[in-house]
């Protein structure tokens, strides 16, 4: 750029030669070409969350542009937080669109020393082959003394607390119905 | 509650500016603390001392609320001749059996009724229940089933009328019993066992009173740091009782303020994802010879209270699991539970899976390769599995055991001899489903989903989905009727968007339960029925789709006009947010006092109104009593507001459902620096559940050979800007550089007696591994006077891993397992150890140096 030009636009300047000597109008102006304007301004659309992290409930309000998640706010309608998050809660933007993210499935064989690339669709057919081939091979009808069991303890579960409440009902009614009876959270630990 | 539940702590802060006085008890100087008016140190692992002295204070200066506890506890009940009170010495209660460690509690019960506790293994019971032995036997049983807890909520089976006595004279009346147990705890007890001094404790003591009463409240609050002891249950109890006294239930302004510390802990203990529980805290059914469901509710189900309706719970929750399958003639599928016959809990579990019984494994947004008690044994758990599947947003260390886990480095395991196949899924974030979350007041929220997943990341809601979905593909031509119970369920829930997910209202809509005839929603659990003509998913959720509209997505501004913001989300039970809220008004329904006014008897229009949804049948009036031979809700009295419990009434002393006791005691925990001061012949909680395994040793307590190699007390913390074992925050730059290593706080006492410099490393060793941290110097940790002499203890934060942005080790490679004999929760928060100024050995050197603190003190030689 032409140094001139540079020089023309450092405000003291402009408040100096140009029609707004007190600096209070066009001289301190931002240079930037278009007014800026907040992400927020640019959603498409503006959803209704809750935090993910403690269990105060914090409400969030998620825009989001062109299907990206863009800002993550706290939702000032919400009579638990009024608007509020905390360090954790402001953070929720960057657990979301982490770099880090791990979007395809990884897979490590026994024995093997490194992750490989499996495709979903396989994953799910070979886990559900594990659960059934597992579950008919560690059944129990009963005890020893002839006690109903009607279980397997051959597989297991630990879930975490930000699994909602429909997700833990069908982990829950899929196990039982399996006969799977050491399913546990995060609440015992 | 400042750092770990920040927003939250807004309305503290909010009742300060309108006048409340705040007062923190904790063992470290925090951020709460900082805008406190009082600050009360004391020692991790004694507030039972605490409370139960606050108790004594209470009692002995008759500054109990009379009128409540007369008409709304338990004090009035005479307890049985038999039963005697812990010992002065041994700090055991009647009933106590030395051979299997545990209690036979009939001597417990109140005059003239028998509460029983609810399932055990009722074979035993038909055949001989009159014999010592099987009583104990099923006693041992019920709370190794963990269905102590369905108790917990009411559910005890009650017949007969207890005995009373509403002057509270008779010694052996409730009121009685707890004024002789809690005498000793004086303030100089407290003193001497807490480590706080006796005017420190009588400045609370006297707070709490002058804030008592009919124009006053006084709220607890303790976060989950309460649950995590040996003795766990009974801090609650304990602060269940004092408030009690005190009237400070069900009224604004009181009651005891649970801070769970996940987003929707709450919700995966209503619909559990535990092994003692069905949804709604129904028990799991116990093991047996003969047992239909009449069987199963008559064991389980109060006569008395709303519990008196079990079977309506249980029957639309079969319909709502097995649909047209269940039906009248085959018991509604009851047979096709499985059946438990022992703690089935996830420690136990990883201990099977350890011993080679256990083959699979599904980690859903967990992480107890750095998460859980004892680290090491469970890594040594995961790659001893045939097959482990793990869900999650990043690679967590649960996820790369096999490639980095700490025990590669130290050369304990080698990669290639780790048999585990490992699945690792990319899931959905929070706002790529749809789903509600329960918070800690039990209010479900609903989330709207904002954007799809990307890549491979699916919700959890279509894993499972799907998952069930080929899974009954591959059993859909079996006859044996343990596939039938698969392929019966039903499992045709609507699905949308790009990925086949389940619609997560027609989830949440069975949950609710509808009539079964049209599908048409329920307004509530009041309208479920035992004969199979409705469906509920969980009971105690039933209405939140009442009128067809989810009503936990209802999000008028502040809630709506109403105090209790009524139109924010939904609260079980029916939207109400104060529990047994029909306390806060007399027993002739009118409110305690105009300032605390909240729910109250309108005589004219003939129902309860008020702030809240009434926690009480709207129309039954305060002059109710309930007839000969009336059955569930139709037996709890106009003036009984606990209507869960089998009695109507608040519990001070506990008839039936703790392993550990009627009233609770102090004992110190299983690591103490110190001996236990008010019982000396019993030092820990007799009935404690432990694990004296190579993978998971104890340090010697105090006065036994080899304690001085472990002479520092440890207890555990969190801190604003992580999130418990760090898989939600350690891979966010922010939070990752706001808090970037793994510290440790001690105080300049001690870091002068171990030569630790502020900023450098310190080693902290224990019987189970040792980790290096960060050194933070602070007055913050203060030693402690116990017995005349000094002991040290250290804060550490938990938050770390090897894994993510920011990197250290995990606090939880530390502490040994030793649990609550209820609800087999483990102890994380009292501890020793060994402190040292450096880094920790690295490679094969670190299990040397851990082995060689254990020889020095004797651990693991016997």
């Amino acid at each position: 750029m032409d140094p001139l030009k540079l020089v023309r636009r450092w405000p003291v300047v402009r408040q100096l030669t140009g029609a707004d000597p007190l600096g209070r109008g066009e001289a301190v102006r931002s240079n930037a070409p278009e007014p800026w304007t907040p992400r927020t301004d640019e959603a498409d659309t503006v959803t209704r969350s809750v935090c993910p992290f403690c269990a105060v409930g914090c409400g969030q309000r998620v825009f989001s542009k062109e299907g990206r998640v863009t800002h993550i706010e706290g939702d000032p309608d919400s009579p638990i937080s009024r608007g509020r998050l905390c360090p954790r809660g402001s953070s929720s933007l960057s657990l979301v669109t982490s770099p880090s993210r791990i979007t395809k499935v990884r897979y490590r064989r026994p024995g093997g020393s490194d992750w490989e690339d499996l495709d979903l669709d396989t994953a799910m057919d070979m886990i559900a082959d594990r659960v059934v081939e597992t579950r008919a091979r560690t059944w129990q009808d009963t005890d020893d003394e002839g006690r109903v069991l009607n279980r397997t303890l051959g597989f297991a579960h630990l879930g975490g607390a930000t699994l909602d409440n429909e997700e833990n009902y069908l982990l829950k009614k899929l196990y039982t119905a399996l006969g799977a009876v050491q399913v546990e959270n995060q609440a015992r630990i | 509650m400042a750092e770990a539940h920040p927003v939250g702590f807004q309305w503290v802060m909010e009742a300060k500016r309108r006048g409340a006085q705040i007062i923190h008890v904790d063992p470290r100087f925090t951020r709460t603390s900082a805008v406190a008016d009082a600050h009360v140190p004391i020692r991790p692992g004694t507030d039972i001392a605490f409370l139960g002295g606050l108790i004594n204070h209470v009692l002995q200066n008759e500054r109990d609320f009379r009128e409540y506890v007369v008409a709304y506890t338990n004090a009035p009940m005479l307890v049985r001749e038999e039963f005697h009170d812990a010992g002065d010495d041994d700090g055991l209660f009647s009933g106590w059996d030395p051979e299997t460690l545990s209690y036979d509690t009939s001597s417990w019960q109140y005059e003239g009724a028998d509460v029983a506790a609810a399932s055990g293994d009722r074979d035993q019971w038909d055949s001989d229940v009159h014999a010592p032995s099987a009583r104990i036997a099923s006693h041992r049983q019920t709370h190794l089933l963990g269905q102590s807890e369905g108790a917990g909520s009411g559910g005890a089976r009650f017949t007969g009328e207890p005995v009373r006595d509403d002057t509270l004279q008779h010694p052996r009346c409730v009121y009685q019993v707890l004024k002789r147990h809690f005498a000793r705890y004086t303030p100089e007890m407290v003193s001497a066992v807490c480590g706080m001094s006796p005017e420190q404790f009588t400045q609370v003591a006297e707070a709490i009173c002058a804030n008592s009463g009919r124009e006053r409240t006084t709220m607890w609050v303790y976060s989950v740091g309460w649950t995590q002891h040996t003795v766990g249950v009974q801090y609650i109890r304990c602060a269940s009782i004092l408030q009690a006294l005190l009237g400070n239930v069900g009224r604004p302004g009181g009651g005891i303020m649970a801070l769970r510390g996940h987003a929707t802990i709450q919700g995966s203990t209503d619909i559990p994802t535990l092994y003692d529980l069905l949804p709604g805290y129904i028990p799991m059914p116990p093991k047996h010879t003969r047992m239909h469901l009449a069987d199963f509710v008559e064991a389980d189900s109060a006569t008395k209270g709303f519990w008196g309706n079990m079977s309506a719970y249980v029957v639309s929750l079969l319909k709502a699991w097995y649909g047209d399958a269940a039906t009248p003639e085959n018991d509604f599928c009851f047979d096709r539970l499985p059946r438990i016959d022992d703690d089935h809990s996830t420690f136990t579990t990883v201990l099977n899976m350890i011993d080679g019984h256990c083959e699979g494994y599904f980690v859903l947004g967990e992480n107890p390769a750095v998460g859980t008690t004892n680290s090491k044994q469970q890594r040594q758990g995961l790659a001893a599995l045939q097959w482990l599947v793990v869900r999650d947003l990043q690679e967590i260390e649960t996820a790369t055991f096999w490639k980095n886990g700490p025990e590669i480095e130290t050369g304990e395991m080698r990669t290639e001899d780790i048999d585990t196949e490992v699945f690792l899924l990319p899931a959905a974030t929070h706002v790529e489903k749809a789903g509600s979350f329960t918070n800690t007041q039990r209010l479900l929220q609903w989330r709207h989903q904002a954007v799809e997943p990307p890549g491979d990341a699916r919700s959890d809601l279509w894993f499972v989905h799907e998952l069930g979905r080929r899974i009954r593909a591959r059993l859909a031509d079996s006859e044996l009727p343990r596939d039938r119970q698969v392929l019966d369920l039903t499992w045709d829930y609507p699905t949308e968007g790009p990925h086949g997910d389940p619609d997560a209202h027609a989830v949440l809509k069975e949950i609710s339960g509808y009539r079964v005839a049209d599908r048409s929603p329920v307004d509530g659990y009041t309208q479920l029925h035992d004969d199979g003509s409705t469906a509920c998913g969980c009971w105690i959720y039933s209405g939140v789709y009442a009128d067809d509209v989810n009503q936990a997505a209802r999000r008028k501004p502040a809630g709506g006009e109403s105090p209790a913001a009524l139109e924010w989300g939904w609260a079980w039970p029916m939207n109400r947010r104060v529990l047994y809220n029909r306390a806060s008004a007399d027993p002739e329904g009118r409110p305690w006092s105009e300032r605390k006014a909240y729910v109250w008897w309108d005589e004219e229009a003939g129902r309860w109104t008020g702030h809240d949804v009434p926690d009480f049948e709207p129309d039954k009036p305060p002059s109710y009593r309930p007839p000969e031979g009336a059955a569930a809700q139709d037996a709890i009295g106009g003036n009984e507001p606990f209507i869960m419990q089998a009695d109507g009434r608040a519990w001070l002393y506990a008839p039936t459902g703790l392993a550990d006791g009627p009233l609770p005691v102090h004992y110190e925990p299983e690591e103490s620096p110190t001996r236990n001061a008010v019982h000396p012949g019993t030092r820990a909680n007799p009935a404690r559940q432990r694990f004296d395994r190579p993978d998971n040793r104890y340090n010697p307590p105090d006065g036994e050979p080899g304690a001085d190699v472990y002479p520092i007390a440890f207890s555990t913390f969190r801190i604003a800007e992580h999130h418990t074992a760090g898989g939600m925050s350690r891979w966010t730059p922010y939070l990752a550089e706001l808090a970037p290593e793994m510290f440790v706080e001690v105080s300049p006492a001690l870091a002068a007696e171990r030569g630790l410099e502020h900023t450098g490393w310190a080693t902290i060793v224990t019987a189970r591994s040792a980790i290096e941290a960060r050194v933070l110097v602070t007055e913050r940790a203060k030693p402690l006077r116990i017995d005349g002499r000094t002991v040290h203890q250290i804060g550490l934060p938990w938050h770390w891993g090897p894994n993510g942005l920011v990197t250290g080790d995990a606090a939880n490679e530390l502490i040994g397992i030793s649990l609550d004999p209820n609800v087999h929760i483990m102890d994380t928060k009292t501890g020793t150890c060994e402190v040292v100024a450096g880094r920790r050995p690295r490679g094969p050197a670190l299990p040397e140096f851990v082995e060689s603190y254990r020889r020095r003190a004797g651990i693991g030689t016997s």
